[in-house]
This record gives structure tokens, C-alpha cells and sequence, in this order.
């Protein structure tokens, strides 16, 4: 244990970095790819030099902490109610310009600031040269330069930290000075309320705020710190004066401190926006990207999962009769081996590879920048919803995790538009669900096709799933935004930020092992309970028949009109908790009834569920249902602490369930008039 | 600032390639807010870099960054020729 503990708050624009210097610090690598961990709200980790422990706390990313979002609200008030003993600012070194508006903001609330220029590397290659002395004389504090992703700059940067808050470093720190006007009515401002601050900056920068008469802001200050003060002069004018002198001061410092040694530097990425973006093939290619991604992970995830399988089959065995052999119990044999283990070795088996190589596939993606590019290229479509453009990124982030894309939403700054990208969020299937519908495709539909035909087939089978999604979602916010949820639409203003060449490697590395534990985890927390539940329906008997029988006879003739049975449902139901246990309790369901079968390969799976009644039409109305379902227990859980409100959680879980049953039952409806025709 | 000699546009008119200088913004309220901290302020010179497939949302340069305005959005910038 280190003798000093200090809280150092991480801030910068998106897209910059933080995440990976963040991570470099802490040793702490759950949240480098920006979608699926995306930095919402606060992050904490610990560090530990020369003795001395910190805290970390890293801020969601943003632009500025002035123009209003739910993000700015959650870095501002940190910085100014929760009295970090400093912030680290990252910076990029390719746009600066941009990066400095939040750098001058978060100097006007402290001066216990270093500004660390990260990409430094990516800079050099663009021929962008940082005078990062300048930069420091400029500013008034320390400036580090670093390529976090290579470490570089990474150990400056602690004796930078350990300076400042140890050593207590001093800063020399200007403050921007005002129109005249605006000087003079902030100060009246700031003599009421300079008691009840901290300190004096953080009186001057409220000062201002107040000054700039904000609604929201001025609510925000009277629940958080008691402070009611109006100005006494409210003109608009001051709003625009500050930000502008604001963006100027950026300028100036920007254009002293850093060269451009060539003026093209970003011509290569305009001619790969060109053909990533442009109308004619900026679409096609977008679905040419996913159609491989699928295929690969398809036919990739097929031997590790047959592997794995065969493995724990064995293991399984090994169990049983070691279990049998020092004389345990029949039924305790049967609790272990049939209920917890199967469960949990299903979920690893068939959950683990397919998200072990879509995973890595689409973090790299992401860190080559390509997510926004997506959004841009669909937000018209968006638009036609009455949505913004940036609920394409948190779709993309819900294909991770629900719950994650729920969160994810914070981005959007509208709180209808907001509202909407939460309710539909569930609409496209996560990570829960991908290995289901894998399995559902490649045994119902294009097992007759012989390699690469069944795999290629597949493939665009899922992205054809997906498609239908999308268009799903979009048609549901299309009617929540011209119902329940009228809004004004908000502006909508995206960055596209510079191409990197992405590190496939640790991308590789990073994102497997996350997946790994992620699984492993949910195998644990999840399975392995819900494997014992369902043993436990499976096997108490209240006459002659099993209570899960019970359930599931009770439910068969309602689930039928949707092409489903009553298994199915039941599966659905008590899968709640999350998805990826569904179909085990659509297995161990089934073999409970029959005789135990062992599933070791995916046909057998086939045979399984054709023995009980399945045919194309209810493969087909499996896979629908799976896609549009309630969600499960945790985005529900994520709905409601993002919404507050007990009324659009609600929405949220029977809207998509509305859909998939009237999607179902349209299914089965219109394949029975067929079959009755055909006989 | 000597800049009404020369005719008012509107940043949606710009084509690609083309450059123009921000004389003014006509949102309001929050929306004005994020337009000036993206660094749309008078004399800010803007360059229409990137069409969307379908036209909309067109991306510009505005100091360094490439940023993507709906069509109805950079209607409320007043911007005039270089």
C-alpha cells in the first residue's frame, strides 16, 4: 500500500485515445475497443508509482462540457463537484485544433492539469510536427507527448503525475479574459457565490455559466450544490462571445505550436472515405464487409466448436462415472452432470468461438474507424425515422450487448431521439443470440449445401437476418417518432475521425480473452444456476409428469398459434436472465421427455429437435422470435436506470415481443394455408 | 469586419471541393451552442470534403476535423464566398 492516495480524472474527446492510456496506466484492458465498452460513465481503475497508489477515473469522451449532452453533464460535474486532485486531458495530435476548445474549457474549471498529445505516431506519419514546449509554454501546464498504443510517453507521464500531486507542481495558468461587459457581470455573479465553492476558478467558471442563463445547467447547479443565482443582465450575445473567444484562444495556440509539413497530409484518407462513402459503393461494400465477417466467423467457429464439444463430452463422461464410482448418488450424479454441466458446457461450447471470431473481427473494424463511416452512410435513413444518425453506432454497439447499446445511447443528445434508440435497441440480436442463430441456420437451412456453398449460404443468410433487423428497427422508430414520441428534431452533427491502421494483433490478443472471460463468466453466473433450476423442473414429478412439463403443456396450445411449442416458449421465458441459455433448455426440455440423447455434433441437434416435431416453418419461427423477443433481464434492469421510468421499460420489453409473436404467427398462418392448399 | 460587400449563402449551397468562410449561425439555443464549439464562429473557413451515398449528410472540414452536417443543419450557417 502505497502512503498517498490521490484521484486523477481522465478527459478528452472521443476517438482519441484515453481508453488506451487509461488502460496503459492501470494495466486494466476491458474497455479498449470504443463500442462494445464504450467509456459511458465513469471508469475507475488504480495505479500504483514510486509508492504512491491513485485512482483513476476515466470520463466518458467528449467534445466539450458546454453544448449539453448527457455524456459533457457527467464529465463537467465530476470535474467540478467531485474535487479531482487532477485531470489528465488526451489530446490528438492530428487535430489538435479540435481537441483544444475542451482543453481551454476543463483550464477554465482547474489548473492541476497535464495535457497529454497522444498519436503522436500517427501525426508523424501525416507530417504534422507538435511543438509540444510551445504547447506547454502556451497553455501553462505540462504537456506530454505519447503514442499510448505503443507505451511511448507512458512512463513520462507518471513522473508527470506523480510530480503534480506529490511534489505538488505548480501551474501557471491564464485565464481567458472576456468582453469587458462580460467580465464585470460575471464577477457580480461570482461574489455571490464564491462562498460556496471550492475555490476560485470553479466560482469564475459557474460565474460564466450562470451568466450564459442555460435552463438545464441552472437546475443541475440548484440540485447539486444549492446554488440559485440569476444574473442580472441575460443577453444571448454572451453565450456566443464566450465560445467564440473560446475557439479563437484555440486557434492561436493551435497555430503557434503545431506545422503542417505537408499540406495533403490527409489526402489518403479522403480517397479511402471516397470509396467507403460515395453512392455507389459505399452500401454495397458496407454489406460485402459484414457478408465476410459472418462467413468467417461461421466457418471458423464450426471446429473449435466441435472440438470444444467432443472435449467437454469426455470430460463430462470422466465426471459421471468417477462420480458413479465412489458410490454418489443417482440423482446427484444427474443434478451435476446432466443439469449444471451440460448447461454450462453448452454455453461455452457453442457460445465461445463464434463470439471469439466476430469479436476481434469488428473491433478492428472499429479501430480502423470505420463505425462512423456507417452512420454516415445510413443516417438518412435515420432521418427518415425521425431518429438520429448516431443511433447506427449504438445499434452497432447492441449487437455486442443490449445492454451496452442501452447505455451506449447517452450519445444521443435529444432526449426523444434518445428514448428511441433505447426502446429499440433489442431489436438487433446481441451476442447472446448470434451463436443460436448461427446454429439455427447452418442445421435448418443450409445443411444440404455441401462446403463452401452451406457456409457462403449461411452467411448471407445471417446477413439477411441482420438486414431484416435493422429495417425492423428503423420501422419501429419510425412509428415511436410519429406516435408516443413526437419530437423536434435535434442537429446532427457526427465526426469522422482519421483512419488508423488498426493493430490486428492486440485487437486479436485483447478481444479474445475479453471474450473468453466474458463467457466464461456468464457460464458461471448464469448457466450453472439456470442449468440446476431447469434440472430441477425436469425432474420433480407431481404425478406422472415433470413440473416443467407441467409449464410447458400449459403454454404448448398458446405457443402453437405462433408456430411455436411450448417447450420453446417456456425456453424463452426462462431464459430471461439471458439468451444464451435458451437453447439448452430447449435441449435438456426435450431430452428429459425422450430418451437422453447426447449432442455432441450439431446434426444430432437436428435430429433432436426434428423427433420433436420441428420442421422448417418452426426453425424459421424459432430464428424470428429470437430476433424480436423481450430483452433480457440485465438490458431490462439497464432500460430502466437510463429511462427512470417504469412505463417505457415496459414498451421496451413488449414492443419487441409484439412484433416477433405477430411476425410468427404470421409465419405459421401463411405456411398452414399453403400446406392446405398444396394437399 | 468588412464582409457585407459580399452576398450571404447558406453552408447546405457549397459544393464539394468548394471552400467558404461562416459570416453567422441562425440556430438557437443548444443546437447554436454545438455549432460555435465545433468551431463555426465569423471568419472560420469551412470546406465541403464528403457526400453521403444518398446525398445527405454532407461531411466539411471545419479547423481540422471532419464533421458530418445534416443538409437542414448547415442551412443555419450564413457563410460567403472565399
Amino acid at each position: 500500500m502505497g502512503r498517498y492516495e490521490f484521484t486523477v480524472a481522465f478527459a478528452g474527446n472521443p476517438n482519441v485515445g484515453k481508453s488506451t492510456v487509461f488502460n496503459n496506466l492501470t494495466g486494466l484492458n476491458q474497455h479498449t475497443g470504443n463500442w462494445s465498452g464504450k467509456t459511458v460513465s465513469n471508469a475507475f481503475g488504480c495505479m500504483s508509482y514510486k509508492n504512491v497508489s491513485y485512482t483513476l477515473v476515466d470520463l466518458p469522451g467528449t467534445y466539450s462540457l458546454l453544448s449539453g449532452s448527457k455524456e459533457e453533464a457527467v464529465a463537467r460535474d465530476y470535474l467540478c463537484f467531485q474535487n479531482p486532485d487532477m485531470v489528465v486531458v488526451v489530446i490528438d495530435a492530428t487535430c489538435i485544433e479540435r481537441n483544444l476548445n475542451l482543453v481551454l474549457q476543463i483550464l477554465e474549471i482547474t489548473s492541476r492539469v497535464i495535457v497529454c498529445v497522444n498519436l503522436l505516431d500517427e501525426a508523424q506519419k501525416k507530417s504534422i510536427f507538435v511543438d509540444l514546449d510551445e504547447l506547454s509554454r502556451r497553455l501553462g501546464v505540462p504537456v506530454v507527448g505519447s503514442s499510448a498504443r505503443s507505451g511511448r510517453g507512458m512512463s513520462e507521464l507518471k513522473e508527470m503525475i506523480y510530480n503534480m500531486t506529490v511534489n505538488e507542481r505548480k501551474t501557471y495558468v491564464d485565464k481567458i479574459t472576456y468582453a469587458p461587459e462580460i467580465e464585470r457581470e460575471a464577477e457580480k455573479i461570482f461574489k455571490k457565490i464564491r462562498q460556496k465553492c471550492k475555490d476560485d476558478r470553479i466560482a469564475r467558471f459557474l460565474s460564466l455559466r450562470l451568466l450564459e442563463n442555460d435552463e438545464e445547467f441552472n437546475k443541475g447547479l440548484k440540485e447539486s450544490i444549492g446554488i440559485s443565482v440569476e444574473a442580472e443582465v441575460h443577453k444571448k450575445e454572451y453565450k456566443d462571445m464566450i465560445a467564440e473567444k473560446i475557439i479563437i484562444t484555440a486557434e492561436r495556440i493551435f497555430l503557434s505550436s503545431v506545422k503542417f509539413n505537408n499540406k495533403e497530409y490527409n489526402k489518403r484518407d479522403r480517397k479511402i472515405d471516397r470509396i467507403l462513402t460515395s453512392k455507389s459503393t459505399g452500401i454495397p461494400i458496407m454489406l460485402l464487409l459484414f457478408g465476410v465477417i459472418f462467413w468467417i466467423t461461421i466457418v471458423g467457429a464450426n471446429y473449435p466448436s466441435q472440438w470444444l464439444s467432443s472435449l467437454f463430452e469426455n470430460i463430462n463422461q470422466f465426471i459421471q462415472s468417477t462420480l458413479t464410482n465412489i458410490g454418489t448418488d443417482n440423482i446427484i450424479v444427474s443434478v451435476i452432470c446432466d443439469g449444471v454441466l451440460k448447461t454450462t458446457f453448452w454455453v461455452v461450447s457453442v457460445m465461445l468461438p463464434p463470439m471469439a471470431i466476430f469479436f476481434p473481427l469488428f473491433t478492428i473494424l472499429e479501430d480502423f474507424g470505420y463505425l462512423p463511416r456507417i452512420a454516415f452512410n445510413l443516417d438518412k435513413y435515420f432521418k427518415r425515422s425521425g431518429t438520429h444518425g448516431k443511433q447506427a453506432l449504438t445499434m452497432c454497439m447492441g449487437f455486442g450487448c443490449n445492454a451496452c447499446g442501452v447505455t451506449g445511447c447517452r450519445i444521443i443528445d435529444s432526449p426523444k431521439e434518445r428514448l428511441i434508440a433505447i426502446i429499440t435497441n433489442a431489436l438487433v440480436p446481441c451476442n447472446g443470440r448470434f451463436p443460436s442463430l448461427i446454429t439455427l441456420i447452418s442445421i435448418f437451412f443450409s445443411a444440404s449445401l455441401v462446403f463452401p456453398f452451406n457456409s457462403v449460404f449461411s452467411a448471407l443468410l445471417l446477413l439477411a437476418v441482420i438486414v431484416l433487423s435493422v429495417f425492423a428497427t428503423l420501422a419501429l422508430s419510425k412509428l415511436l417518432s410519429s406516435t408516443l414520441l413526437k419530437s423536434e428534431r435535434s442537429s446532427f452533427t457526427l465526426e469522422l475521425p482519421p483512419y488508423r491502421a488498426p493493430q490486428i494483433g492486440r485487437v486479436i490478443v485483447h478481444s479474445v480473452k475479453d471474450r473468453i472471460i466474458f463467457v466464461l463468466w456468464r457460464a458461471v453466473a448464469v448457466a450453472m444456476p439456470a442449468g440446476l433450476i431447469i434440472w430441477l423442473l425436469a425432474n420433480i414429478y407431481i404425478g406422472d409428469s415433470s413440473l416443467l412439463n407441467y409449464f410447458t403443456a400449459s403454454i404448448d396450445g398458446f405457443a402453437r398459434i405462433f408456430g411455436l411449442d411450448g417447450v420453446i416458449l417456456a425456453a424463452f421465458i426462462l431464459g430471461f436472465p439471458a439468451n444464451e441459455i435458451v437453447m439448452p433448455i430447449m435441449i435438456m426440455a426435450y431430452t428429459s421427455n425422450s430418451s437422453l440423447m447426447e449432442y455432441d455434433n450439431l446434426m444430432q441437434l437436428h435430429s433432436l429437435f426434428t423427433a420433436n416435431g420441428w420442421t422448417i416453418v418452426t426453425a424459421l419461427c424459432v430464428l424470428v422470435f429470437f430476433l424480436f423477443h423481450f430483452p433480457c433481464s440485465t438490458t431490462c434492469i439497464t432500460i430502466y436506470k437510463e429511462t427512470k421510468s417504469i412505463k417505457w421499460t415496459l414498451l421496451a420489453f413488449v414492443l419487441p415481443t409484439i412484433l416477433g409473436l405477430t411476425a410468427c404467427f404470421l409465419i405459421s398462418s401463411i405456411s398452414r394455408l399453403i400446406l392446405t392448399f398444396a394437399a | 469586419m468588412m464582409y457585407l460587400d459580399k452576398e450571404l449563402s447558406l453552408l447546405n449551397s457549397l459544393n464539394i471541393g468548394e471552400k467558404c468562410v461562416v459570416r453567422g449561425l441562425t440556430s438557437e439555443g443548444k443546437e447554436r451552442r454545438r455549432m460555435l464549439d465545433l468551431g463555426l464562429i465569423q471568419n472560420t473557413t469551412v470546406e465541403a470534403a464528403l457526400k453521403s451515398p444518398s446525398g445527405d449528410p454532407v461531411a466539411y472540414y471545419i479547423r481540422g476535423a471532419l464533421i458530418a452536417l445534416r443538409s437542414e443543419d448547415a442551412a443555419k450557417v450564413q457563410v460567403s464566398a472565399l
